[in-house]
């Protein structure tokens, strides 16, 4: 979810924009000149995927994806999300400008938490375990999010303290659901594209 | 499936006819005065300040001549679960004494200062988007790209934006095509690890094909001379009119802060 302009008090929102800064820091640094055009590539696709909506129970939820972004991009997916992040903004004015850095950093980090732990056994012999990390990869992602979303609002006031836990609780069917959607996603490039999910230092993509 | 219309990044549609002053005026003047305008409004104290804030980035909307009609309508007020949060709010603000209680049902107590901070809220963050919107909302995206790399972000970061708004028209395509394919084969959404599962296998194949779009699209860069930078077309400059901007823009803020800021001391 986006956390719009003047919700967050500003300790938290000048934390979460240095930390977000040092993040984007580390992703450019994974990001070499020729890996460029393929990140960009990516974080156009996981743009496009946000707008695909799936039905969740009688509702429905836009994707997400930001753990298998982690787990292609690796570190780059920092960069990558926050252009998309930056784009959903200034573009369609989701979110807010302020709050830009703190966004990012509830997307991104969790990302790039799941990829670093799940990468390595994406190409493990039995299918099986790729799918299982693939789909706790997914899942995870988003209930990392879930957590730094509620941590931040529960931080910013007392008045807080009731929508922090609402929050993790709607996103446990949307978890679930990309879970299962990454499952799917890391079976069929293992099927299709093996190369993508081959560990090698940190030049992933 | 409505969603894709909105996919098109309206940036380069938003404006018709002639250009407004403020398309005319530096792009990077305007991104930093965004920013500088967002800075300012989430600092500002009391609903009557933010409502001020508001009516002035109303103005700038009006100023850049964007159909005001089309900018409400993009203007989700605030998305989906941060609605939720809002609305929870007066519920969730302690109830501070018998002045404060708004309304009771069902033993819940509702108060007017949870009211009021979320009215704050959605007044600030309006005030943000439609400023941001009027601002850089109708910038095409290579002044975009070279106003962000003249404010000093760095280089590798401008390229992925730059080639990012660059291929989101085209993976659009690419995502309807293969949605159209689907829904000739019969897909229809449902929750079920089926539909789950095609749209996987339909994000998976974006990826995969984007990716080896990007092999090529790589080859033609490096064929083209690519070094790891971009040239620049022409060059940004601040004239007249833009500091003009950039005073009558300040002027009216420091007005709406000491306004704001008055009422709140004199609170």
């Amino acid at each position: 979810m986006h956390i719009v302009d003047g919700t967050l008090s500003l300790p938290i929102i000048a934390v979460g924009s240095t930390l977000a800064v040092g993040g984007l820091a580390l992703g450019l640094r994974a990001l070499d000149a020729e890996r460029v055009p393929a990140a960009a590539m990516l974080s156009a696709t996981f743009f496009v995927a946000s707008l695909i909506s799936v039905p969740v129970g009688p509702s429905s939820a836009h994707l997400i994806m930001s753990g298998v972004a982690g787990l292609i991009l690796g570190w780059a997916a920092f960069p990558a999300l926050f252009v998309g992040l930056l784009l959903q903004t200034l573009f369609f004015g989701y979110g807010g400008l302020t709050v830009l850095g703190v966004n990012t950093l509830n997307i991104a980090l969790p990302a790039v938490i799941v990829g670093l732990a799940a990468r390595p056994f994406l190409m493990h012999p039995r299918t099986g375990i790729a799918m299982i990390a693939g789909g706790l990869a997914g899942g995870g992602a988003i209930a990392l999010t879930a957590i730094m979303v509620a941590l931040e609002l529960a931080l910013t006031g007392e008045a807080f303290f009731v929508s922090a836990q609402g929050v993790i609780l709607i996103h446990i069917p949307i978890m679930v659901i990309e879970g299962l959607i990454s499952v799917a996603v890391v079976r069929f490039l293992r099927q299709v594209k093996p190369a993508l999910l081959v560990s090698s230092r940190r030049t992933w993509v | 499936m409505t969603s894709l219309a909105v996919a098109r990044l309206p940036a380069l549609s938003l404006s018709h006819g002639p250009q407004a002053l403020i398309q005319t005026l530096d792009a990077r003047m305007r991104l930093a005065a965004a920013f500088c305008f967002a800075a300012f409004v989430v600092t500002l104290p009391g609903l009557a300040g933010l409502l001020a804030a508001l009516g002035l980035a109303l103005g700038l909307v009006v100023l850049a001549r964007l159909p005001l009609l089309s900018v409400l309508r993009r203007l989700v007020m605030v998305e989906g679960l941060m609605l939720v949060v809002l609305i929870m709010l007066p519920f969730t603000t302690p109830v501070a004494g018998p002045n404060d209680l708004l309304l009771q049902v069902w033993g819940l107590q509702a108060s007017w200062s949870g009211l009021w901070h979320a009215l704050r809220i959605i007044v600030t963050s309006n005030a943000v988007v439609f400023a941001m919107l009027a601002l850089v909302g109708s910038m095409p995206a290579h002044q975009l790209v070279q106003a962000l790399t003249a404010l000093g972000l760095p280089e590798r970061l401008v390229q992925l934006l730059a080639l990012c708004l660059r291929y989101i028209d085209i993976l659009t395509d690419e995502y309807q095509r293969l949605r159209h394919a689907m829904k000739l084969r019969g897909f229809q959404l449902s929750c079920s690890w089926h539909c789950y599962r095609s749209l996987g296998y339909l994000v998976a194949m974006l990826i995969v094909r984007s990716l080896e779009r990007s092999e090529r699209v790589l080859a033609a860069m490096m064929c083209r001379g690519y070094t790891g930078r971009f040239p620049v077309a022409q060059a940004l400059r601040m004239r007249v009119r833009d500091w003009g901007f950039v005073f009558a823009f300040s002027a009216a803020c420091l007005l709406v802060g000491i306004w704001a800021w008055s009422g709140a001391l004199v609170r």
